[in-house]
């Protein structure tokens, strides 16, 4: 299946040859009007699905498989969100590079699994005036409220300092990888697809976070000041990530889909590790309750997503007959 | 010591170098003066690349597709990239990343004015890089040739990340005129603000430009202010024309006899204004790079202290 990654840059016209040969970048610039398909390759829209087979395996539930995928997308979407709030404020020019990767890693899981809740029950997606070319992705992105996702609550706090970001990637990476490690083996192979290449960018994720964690906590008191602060500050919303949803549950049993709760003990296990390698105590942190027991999954939310997803979402919606 | 006469002979054999279009290499001898020039032009340019991440930057949060998104994301990251290996390339000239910030932070060194323009519609995006992008590659374009190596190859890479980006910035302004009538109003409004900044990023004129003559007989230019600007426009107008825009230049026209198109007169009270430090974005520009890099010391200085443990350990 494509790996929804923007491919490497196009090089037919621009040569990397010595000095002498320099006189070729100048058709760099002139070679813009050249009618060739693949002239800014990788910003044609392709469906992200495209070729891939989407039927929903035998037994499971369409609308199940679909709500299960806007969680895990509804996730990767909002926490990519936060994450690329960074870019050009970073401590340095490596971390703003770093943590732009982590933003677009979870931005192409993002699109490869609202595609697939989209395919798997066209119900999902908000309808748009006849004649819009809008795609379901951006469908399910830019035309659905806040109350419609379904992401946890960890993903859309609104951004601290910087060891706040890492220990959020921290926390957030940990427990998607030991959820999409056990997805890929999900009986519908679209979701293993997805997560087997997500296995690889969140292994990375995971071990950005936890090195500077780690040096964070080790380097000088104001920085094990703060990130130990902002620890106490995001574990009333670790507990959140393992309870399981309905959906969930009903993914599970058909074998599609991972109930959270199940990685609970290996997730704590992983977190408890990072500590101790920091020397950071773990925090005493009763969860944060929600409303009436809902919490992310069940479209209820802090405050801050609906302002996140009304300036994510302007553009797109001022033109609901786009063409982007 | 080096003697009057060993200089002598130094700087012979450097001469010797530029005439016959060799590279100077960051252990060769080189006058002082090609050093700091060289120092003034390549910081000037790496800050460009991070200041320029700003503007951009401005609509990553607001990309209207999640494919424009990755894209856009994707670029301004790139322009981090470049902004580093051009400061590795003027940290073998014998001046640290940090030192060159502080001197970006303080107004001492200057970065391209176009980053002092405000970026106000989602269009912007793709008419930065078709304009100020495919600008940069004209003006880039020499310097792969210039005779400072680590210069020149770092400009060979990001000339070729330049011209990727232009045409991604081309396309997405392609694919916003097939849409709706707003869009192609939006792409218009934007092509009539970024033009003439555009034509200003090669600089003053000739007649009013004093560092061109000693820089190009270095080889460190290879080309005039004045020159560059006549390609840039020579190469624009029929891309405008396919695109369907129109440039908003009344005295824009073909003239036979000079092979050339002839253009209108820049406003050069406002380039001057703007390469002042009284453009419109300069100040905020400026404060936002500054306050990330204030935000980001704690973390520096941990790392730093991290290292000096594990070193220790």
């Amino acid at each position: 299946m494509p790996d929804g990654t923007v491919p490497e840059h196009s090089t037919e016209t621009a040569h990397a040859g010595p000095a002498a040969h320099g006189t070729d970048h100048d058709n760099a610039y002139a070679g813009l009007l050249v009618n060739d398909a693949h002239w800014a390759f990788g910003t044609d829209f392709e469906d992200p699905l495209a070729g891939v087979d989407t039927t929903v395996p035998d037994g499971v539930e369409p609308s199940v498989l679909a709500a299960y995928c806007l969680m895990l997308g509804d996730d990767a979407l909002v926490a990519s969100e936060r994450i690329s709030e960074w870019c050009s404020r970073a401590p340095d020019l490596e971390e703003d590079i770093a943590l732009a990767n982590i933003a677009l890693d979870l931005l192409g899981q993002a699109r490869l699994l609202l595609a697939r809740a989209a395919a798997a029950d066209p119900s999902v997606v908000p309808a748009l005036p006849g004649d819009s070319p809008v795609p379901d992705e951006d469908r399910l992105a830019f035309f659905r409220d806040d109350r419609q996702f379904r992401n946890v609550r960890l993903a859309e706090l609104p951004n601290g300092d910087f060891g706040e970001t890492i220990t959020r990637i921290l926390l957030l990476s940990i427990w998607r990888l030991a959820l999409f490690e056990r997805l890929t083996g999900s009986r519908d192979a679209v979701l293993a697809a997805v997560a087997a290449k997500g296995v690889k960018e969140l292994t990375y994720h995971r071990d950005f976070a936890g090195r500077w964690f780690l040096t964070l906590a080790q380097g000088t008191d104001e920085s094990r000041r703060r990130v130990t602060a902002a620890l106490t500050d995001l574990m009333p919303y670790w507990a959140e990530l393992f309870g399981t949803h309905d959906v969930e549950a009903a993914a599970a049993a058909s074998g599609v889909g991972v109930d959270p709760g199940q990685v609970a003990g290996e997730a704590d296990a992983v977190l408890d590790q990072v500590l101790a390698v920091s020397g950071v105590d773990r925090p005493e942190a009763a969860p944060r309750a929600g409303v009436r027991g809902r919490t992310g999954r069940d479209g209820l939310h802090t405050e801050a997503l609906s302002r996140l997803l009304a300036e994510t979402q302007s553009v797109a919606r001022a033109h609901p007959r786009g063409r982007w | 010591m080096t003697s009057a006469v060993d200089e002598a002979g130094l700087e012979s054999h450097f001469e010797a170098t530029i005439a016959h279009k060799d590279r100077i290499e960051p252990r060769d001898w080189m006058p002082e003066k090609y050093r700091r020039t060289l120092v003034r032009q390549i910081a000037q340019h790496a800050h460009s690349e991070i200041i320029g991440m700003q503007p951009e930057g401005n609509w990553i949060s607001r990309a209207p597709s999640l494919r424009r998104k990755a894209i856009l994301l994707a670029k301004v990251q790139d322009e981090a990239g470049h902004g580093l290996y051009l400061y590795s390339a003027t940290e073998t000239l014998g001046v640290t990343r940090t030192e060159l910030t502080e001197r970006l932070i303080s107004g001492a060194q200057k970065y391209s004015s176009i980053f002092n323009y405000p970026t106000l519609s989602y269009a912007d995006v793709g008419t930065i890089g078709w304009l100020v992008d495919g600008a940069a590659i004209c003006n880039q374009v020499p310097l792969c040739r210039t005779s400072f190596g680590p210069y020149g190859r770092a400009m060979i890479r990001i000339c070729k990340e330049e011209s990727f980006h232009q045409r991604q910035g081309y396309e997405l302004l392609m694919t916003m005129m097939r849409g709706t009538d707003e869009q192609r109003a939006m792409v218009q409004e934007s092509v009539d603000r970024f033009w003439w900044p555009s034509l200003m990023m090669f600089g003053p004129p000739d007649d009013a430009s004093p560092n061109t003559a000693q820089s190009m007989a270095w080889g460190i230019k290879t080309h005039t202010n004045d020159e560059l600007r006549q390609r840039f426009v020579d190469m624009t107008v029929p891309q405008a024309e396919a695109l369907g825009v129109t440039l908003p230049d009344p005295d824009l026209a073909w003239n036979e006899r000079r092979q050339a198109h002839d253009f209108g007169e820049i406003d050069w009270d406002e380039f001057w204004r703007v390469v002042g430090g009284d453009g419109p974005c300069n100040a905020q520009r400026v404060a936002h790079r500054s306050k990330a890099w204030d935000d980001g010391a704690w973390v520096r200085e941990a790392a730093s202290a991290f290292a000096r443990k594990q070193e220790a350990a």
